[in-house]
């Protein structure tokens, strides 16, 4: 039987504030244990939370960057569970009142074909603390820096349909978050964080499977394989008759596989109702629309404005605007270089080639913008070779200076002047005679392919720098 | 000098007749003497209080003196304060010194108040006879066999006896208004919203309310001054102005609308009780209030709605006393579940432990329609009664609870007949309206209170009327004979 899978994500995304969503304290990331804990965050009795603004402003920022509804009055909940690393023994969230109602959110797949995924909703809430399960000799810690944490939990409609499309939906998602500057995106350190809920039905069946849901996958590779195995084991138990138990698992990435949570955290009945500590929060028109006058181009505009302006195919310029700042670094250099094709393809080829080799981020990239596009311009003006450039280019991220000391230190400038290259050219054919001769008898098919060894001679002798079109050239003369 | 209401007690400061040191030492020695008897205070901050105390007189001594300037008062041991222990009436808390003050208690020591320390009370406030404490049930000054009222009993019995002029109490469904009726004293639960909740332990988010507790009208006028005001800290606190509330005090009742609902008078009101209220009633009546018969229709929703909001809130309020970072922790714990089921198991006292099953249940997948979501459509119902009446009427006068004080041990065994005790006083609480009770006579010699209704925030009309009765009765100034003469 052949099955289609189905996903629906959860993502738990931490807003970019200075302070927690209810009480003042930092939310650095990697302070010492609990040295970012105020006595609300640790829910000292008679504790209340005060609701942080600036969540309220990225979470709508979010809402209007995917052109969804914003709640005109949203509603914080309590959701009642108990866990040593959630102080109240209740999350703040919200249930039936999110801030972002439903909207819709493009995607973009590596053949260059697009798909819509619904978003369901997207709420705030705040972020428990940790337990750590190491070094406390068969005790747990809890570290309740993270307690409190804005969180913006961003959920689709079961639209999704393989974990291309996930991972799809989770880069452009990514993008979409960090040039609204409204996360720093940082998966390592769990600001973006992927529940997987996932099913099979028959192809052609409209009505749902029944689901498992993967926790907190935190990396692009792992959501893939996570719903790679999930699959596989899914259908494995279809296809001997059997039924997907409901169930919430984890991803052991050391094992690649999932593996079930204790049953026991399945059953929560999580009694939410209305947070009586504090107010609705009411947005009028002028607070939403001062939002929407701060919203940056977003990547989709920009790859609609880089195939346009830039004439660039569709899915280089979806590449390039993935990033802000590789957006920005494109930009820059094609506007100094003078050629955005050719300042396109070094950016894409080289420079992000380079980059995950060193696995380096466009952040940190030793070349700068004005680097990248004297390089470029000097391709351009013939002073070198492409080939010569990639040998400039790696001297420049290696940080041996800008492309023309590069080019002035190691003598890379190519040889255009005719009589150093005819002097050239009559050593290399004075030297070869045989060549000469098997090339002079040869017809027009063959000699094609026989001046080629010349034109490699003549390069040897210049190393590199000879001005192929001109060597060439006088080849062509000279072999007669 | 204990017998002396706030205000003459402020004066006697200012004429140097007696200095705050004086004043503290006098009754710090009165509970030494007294409060074995009565079981009002959980913690005495002697020492504390007589280093206020002399910071007291010093400004007294410089002239910067304000009105409540060396006054010594007590505070509810659900008020959070710094470096003193705060029980909340709960084993769970008896370990708990909090390392912040409560915002009430920064602004009443702004004020210059004298905190002699923390009263008794019914364990998270949950109690109408201050038997739920784990520090033992607080005995009536007027008759130590019986109860004070709650939650705030141990409050009302320390200013009924003369332990201390004033206190603050809470009130979430009657809590400062029925001991201050069952002691004889002048309480006041304010708007919700009015005062700030920052630093109360919570019982019931929705409903509980911070207010003063007092021998008069004026006393509590003075109190809420320095009480009242908005809390950036508490988001349900309110931004509007706070007026003057003693500025109104003296206004002539001419004029005066004041609403008996039906419904507070009928079955259900002892006699004699009702008696005394009517005898009230007159005598406003007689400086020139117009009394009018309204109607709360839905009223016997009460009960019900009060029961299922307050346990809801509350059960998940106490859900962070998990005995993980602060508080009662059971011994050698196995694991997780039993670090949890033994320290609320031992922590908690059966009447917490019921409202937790009820709120938890309340709140249940499957019931959550059927009880809270019809609980909040009947708070509505209730509220809009209320909104109703005041479109006729200023204020709203009934009983502040069905009868007198009754007997320790009377009613702790039958939750119901408890219950009923707060008849007339819940609705205020699921309104958000201020509410008050005023001593209005005795009943065998026990003290019944009037209570005054108003519109919210009309705190300053409450209290003017609740004044003006007091300027033609006297009521108020009656005082338990364990209080002993003056002095």
């Amino acid at each position: 039987m052949h099955f289609e899978t189905v996903i629906g994500l959860e993502v738990h995304l931490q807003l970019a504030t200075q302070s927690k969503i209810f009480s003042g304290s930092a939310t650095a990331f990697g302070a010492e244990p609990n040295t970012q804990a105020s006595a609300v965050d640790l829910a000292m009795p008679g504790m209340l939370p005060v609701l942080n603004e600036q969540a309220v402003r990225f979470a709508v920022m979010f809402g209007l960057g995917i052109g969804a509804e914003i709640g005109r009055r949203s509603v914080f909940d309590r959701k009642n569970y108990f866990y040593p690393d959630l102080p109240k023994g209740y999350q703040i969230s919200q249930f039936s009142d999110p801030v972002v109602g439903r909207g819709t959110f493009e995607i973009q797949l590596e053949d260059g074909s697009t798909r819509e995924i619904g978003i369901t909703r997207a709420h705030l809430e705040e972020d428990a603390g940790k337990s750590l399960h190491e070094d406390f000799h068969g005790c747990s810690g809890i570290d309740l820096n993270r307690a409190g944490t804005p969180l913006l939990e961003i959920v689709t409609d079961p639209d999704i349909r393989s974990a291309e499309e996930a991972v799809a939906y989770l880069k452009a998602l990514h993008s979409l978050v960090t040039y609204l500057g409204i996360s720093d995106g940082n998966m390592a350190e769990g600001s973006m964080r992927c529940d997987i809920n996932i099913s099979l039905r028959p192809v052609g069946s409209d009505t749902l499977g029944t689901r498992a849901e993967i926790k907190n996958v935190n990396s692009f590779r792992f959501v893939e394989k996570a719903i790679q195995h999930e699959i596989e084991r899914q259908s494995d138990i279809l296809e001997d008759g059997g039924k997907v138990v409901q169930e919430t698992r984890l991803y052991d990435a050391d094992r690649n596989e999932t593996r079930p949570m204790r049953s026991k955290e399945v059953a929560n009945d999580y009694r939410y109702f209305p947070e009586p500590d504090l107010l609705p929060v009411e947005l009028d028109d002028a607070f939403i629309e001062e939002l929407r006058e701060l919203l940056p181009e977003l990547p989709r505009e920009k790859r609609a404005r880089f195939v346009s302006d830039y004439g660039l195919g569709d899915y280089d310029a979806g590449v390039l605007a993935a990033s802000r700042p590789l957006a920005d670094y494109f930009e820059a250099v094609a506007s100094e270089a003078g050629d955005a094709k050719i300042a396109a393809n070094w950016v894409q080829v080289e420079l992000l080639g380079r980059l995950n080799r060193d696995e380096k981020d466009i952040t940190d990239c030793p070349v700068p913008a004005p680097h990248l596009a004297q390089l470029i311009q000097r391709i351009l003006d013939n002073s070198i070779s492409g080939k010569i450039a990639k040998q400039v280019f790696e001297s420049m991220w290696n940080g041996e200076g800008d492309a023309d000391s590069v080019i002035a230190a190691k003598g890379l400038k190519q040889v255009s002047d005719s009589g150093e290259l005819e002097a050239m050219v009559a050593s290399v054919i004075d030297g070869n005679p045989e060549q000469v001769e098997q090339y002079r008898a040869a017809d027009e098919g063959k000699r094609k392919k026989l001046v080629g060894f010349f034109v490699g001679q003549v390069m040897k002798v210049s190393k590199g720098q000879a001005n192929p079109q001109m060597v060439n050239q006088l080849l062509a003369d000279k072999l007669g | 000098m204990h017998d002396q209401t706030v205000a003459q007690l402020s004066r006697g400061l200012r004429e140097k007749r007696f200095s705050s040191v004086e004043l503290t030492r006098h009754l710090l020695d009165r509970i030494g003497q007294l409060d074995s008897q009565l079981n009002s205070f959980i913690t005495v901050t002697g020492e504390q209080a007589l280093a206020a105390a002399d910071h007291a007189d010093r400004i007294l001594a410089a002239g910067g003196a304000g009105p409540l300037t060396g006054i010594p008062i007590a505070h509810k041991d659900i008020f959070c304060t710094d470096g003193v222990r705060t029980s909340c009436g709960s084993r769970m808390l008896d370990n708990f010194v909090p390392p912040y003050d409560a915002t009430v208690v920064r602004q009443l020591a702004d004020a210059g108040t004298v905190c002699l320390g923390k009263t008794n009370m019914d364990e998270f406030a949950m109690g109408s006879s201050n038997e739920n404490s784990y520090y033992g049930p607080v005995k009536n000054p007027w008759h130590t066999g019986l109860v004070p009222g709650g939650s705030s009993g141990g409050s009302a019995a320390a200013v009924a006896a003369g332990l201390v002029p004033a206190a603050t109490g809470t009130d979430t469904g009657g809590s400062i208004r029925q001991p201050a009726a069952f002691c004889g004293i002048t309480g006041l639960k304010p708007t919700y919203g009015r005062v700030s909740r920052l630093g109360i332990v919570a019982y019931a988010s929705s409903l509980d309310q911070g207010g003063p507790m007092a021998r008069s009208a004026e006393d509590c006028a003075l109190l809420l001054n320095a009480m009242a005001g908005h809390d950036p800290a508490d988001s349900t606190s309110t931004r509007r102005e706070v007026p003057d509330y003693c500025a109104e005090l003296e206004r002539p009742l001419e004029g005066l609308r004041i609403g008996l609902p039906k419904e507070y008078f009928g079955e259900g009101l002892d006699a004699a009780t009702g008696e005394c209220i009517q005898a009230a009633l007159r005598e406003l009546e007689s400086q020139g209030a117009t009394l009018v018969e309204v109607e709360l229709p839905n009223s016997h929703l009460t009960i019900p709605t009060y029961y299922i909001i307050a346990p809801a809130e509350a059960s998940t309020n106490l859900s962070r006393f998990d005995g993980v970072r602060y508080g009662h922790r059971c011994d050698s714990p196995e694991n997780l579940h039993d670090l949890y089921t033994r320290t609320r198991e031992e922590g908690f006292g059966d009447e917490v432990k019921r409202r937790i099953l009820v709120g938890t249940y309340a709140l249940s997948a499957g019931y959550y329609d059927a009880y809270y979501r019809k609980a909040q459509q009947a708070r509505r119902l209730i509220r809009d009664d209320f909104l109703a009446c005041f479109e006729s009427v200023d204020v709203i006068a009934g009983p502040t609870a069905p009868g007198p004080a009754f007997g320790i041990g009377e009613k702790i065994s039958d939750p119901v007949a408890m219950y009923l005790e707060d008849v007339y006083t819940l609705a205020v609480n699921l309104a958000g309206l201020p509410g008050m009770s005023v001593p209005a006579g005795l009943v065998d010699g026990k003290p019944v209170g009037l209570q005054l209704i108003g519109r919210h925030f009309d705190e300053g009309r409450l209290l003017n009327v609740a004044h003006r009765f007091q300027q033609a009765t006297d009521w108020h100034t009656r005082t338990p004979d364990i209080a002993g003469g003056a002095a």
